[in-house]
């Protein structure tokens, strides 16, 4: 990880994956290059947010220490540009 | 092509619901209840009230079962017969598709409509310029009957005020052929005469209305029979479709209960010596050109709807059929599973003499997920070498001819064509095309970038293009 630069996790798992994650992959299209050069943008396994099945649903992504959940490219625009701010 | 929305999710939730009960024998004792959980009361809606949504799940639910929504006349019988009957059945039903008809209530009869921009003028020339007198006045303001509209437009090209617009019906839109259209009651038909089994129309209809009738049933009732092996065959696409090389997306079809997992790529090495010897032959016979045949929605284009190309597709058998034939020398008495992209493979699987169902990639995803497989921790197996990597490469545009090219080398005079992505303009391309040909081999997809985009993937398909061609490189 290189310093100071913003962390996006993004699930790879399953279960994200084939609820809505797989679009997410395609992020970076959607962010000017202004500020993905501000960001580390990477896969995850699974984060292991999904194992309570009453709580928040997947897709899953974290931006630095928040964590997205039914996530989608806008909800995850949204929350980089907040935490750059 | 997988967008993400809400109608697919709740399809995707719906199916790895199923798939739970049904591998743990709990089908017809828990599916009644389905609805209701999903859509609890005052929790979030859909539609008008908890009612309808919960009545549209039941409808989405049967084609899920495998059942076409029309079966249930009555309205009374409930999820949990049909559930019973579907564990009861032998055969699966060769029609495609199933339309959840009560969502279709929500479209336009007519696609033109005034909206409360009308300032009621006294011009009026909407009705003067109506061919069909179908717009009459009612409280100053302008209405337009859906039973004598034609849908010309004139209306809307002459009201100074633009307040008639234009509403697309999205599933009548998307149809290449002209194939789903609207009867007297509002509710769209598909004319199989005309159906290419494209899947725009399942992708198109913001209700989700158009449903495919699933193998579920047949396959997770296979797959529990301790008498009888189940064999998936997996197309090339899927490499693709989850963060995961193959290896590891083959263990875990074998997790869910599969005795083996056989390349469709396989088939694919005959398709491409039988394609490329076909052409040379072909050549040498004098005939202008060919085009490939193992995407079923072009095949079907062209037996239905342009007969000039019809001489020129070539006789080569699919993928699919090749190795369906391997599958059942190896297994005279499995269940073989074809698992694809696409509406017009499941009804490809209807017509093919060995294979038995057929499982999308959209299905395959809920299945791991109802059984709590995480694709990306199963360990990789190792893949069949004697498979030529070219075939891995037939799911995306320009991967057949790539591989007939590979196999024929410089001695053979290829001028290649390629169209991905059949559409009206498409359609009259290739028929021009026939009558005037401007290339000698012609590779036609159906889906636009190819099998990794067809209607019913799980990953982006950039995303898939990239993991197939890295694979097919190798």
């Amino acid at each position: 990880m290189e310093n100071n630069k913003l962390v996006v996790k993004i699930c790879t798992g399953t279960l994200c994956y084939v609820m809505g994650g797989a679009e997410l992959q395609v992020i970076d299209e959607y962010l000017p290059e202004d500020i993905l050069d501000k960001l580390d943008i990477k896969g995850a396994p699974c984060l292991d947010h999904c194992n309570n099945c009453d709580g928040p649903k997947a897709p899953f992504v974290e931006v630095g220490d928040k964590v997205i959940s039914e996530a989608t490219v806008t909800k995850v625009v949204q929350a980089i540009k907040e935490a750059l701010k | 092509m997988a967008v993400t929305n809400k109608a697919m999710i709740i399809r995707r939730e719906l199916f790895s619901r199923i798939t739970k009960l049904l591998m743990e024998g709990r089908l017809v004792e828990q599916i009644d209840r389905m609805p209701i959980e999903l859509r609890p009361k005052n929790g979030e809606l859909s539609r008008c009230c908890v009612y309808k949504d919960r009545a549209m799940l039941k409808y989405k639910i049967m084609a899920l079962l495998g059942f076409s929504t029309r079966e249930d006349d009555e309205e009374i019988t409930p999820l949990s017969t049909f559930a019973a009957r579907a564990l009861e059945r032998d055969a699966i039903s060769d029609i495609p598709l199933t339309v959840v008809d009560e969502a279709c209530s929500a479209c336009v009869r007519a696609n033109y409509v005034v909206t409360n921009m009308c300032r009621g003028c006294v011009a009026r020339p909407c009705i003067v310029n109506c061919p069909k007198h179908a717009i009459r006045f009612d409280n100053g303001k302008a209405e337009i009957d859906s039973k004598q509209c034609v849908n010309c437009g004139l209306c809307m090209k002459n009201c100074p005020f633009h307040a008639i617009v234009y509403t697309p019906v999205p599933c009548e839109e998307s149809c290449p052929v002209g194939a789903i259209s609207k009867d007297d009651e509002g509710i769209e038909h598909i004319d199989d005469t005309k159906c290419i089994y494209c899947g725009r129309c399942i992708m198109a209809c913001p209700f989700g209305a158009v449903m495919e009738k699933s193998h579920l049933v047949e396959v997770v009732k296979a797959i529990k029979d301790e008498n009888r092996k189940v064999v998936a065959m997996v197309a090339p696409a899927i490499a693709g479709q989850f963060k995961a090389p193959l290896g590891s997306i083959i263990t875990a079809i074998r997790q869910l209960g599969f005795d083996d997992v056989i390349e469709v790529a396989a088939g694919a090495d005959v398709t491409t010596a039988n394609e490329a010897a076909e052409f040379v032959e072909k050549m040498a016979e004098g005939q202008a050109f060919m085009t490939t045949s193992c995407c079923p929605s072009y095949t079907e284009a062209a037996r239905k709807h342009i007969p000039e190309v019809m001489p020129y597709v070539s006789h080569t058998r699919t993928p699919l059929y090749y190795t369906a034939q391997i599958a059942r020398e190896r297994y005279p008495d499995a269940a073989l599973v074809f698992i694809g992209p696409c509406l017009a493979k499941r009804y490809e699987v209807y017509k093919d003499p060995n294979a038995d169902y057929m499982v999308s990639f959209e299905e395959l995803g809920a299945m791991f997920v109802a059984m709590n497989i995480n694709v990306t921790e199963s360990e990789q197996e190792q893949l069949d070498a004697s498979i030529d990597g070219s075939s891995r490469g037939y799911a995306v545009a320009g991967g057949v001819l790539a591989a007939v090219r590979k196999k024929l080398g410089d001695k053979v005079d290829i001028k290649p064509h390629y169209i991905s992505c059949l559409d009206k303009a498409s359609i009259k391309e290739l028929r021009a095309f026939a009558l005037k040909p401007t290339a000698n081999m012609v590779e036609v997809m159906a889906c636009e970038s190819g099998c990794v985009n067809g209607c019913n993937v799980v990953a982006n398909n950039k995303v898939a293009a990239r993991q197939v061609r890295e694979l097919a490189e190798k």
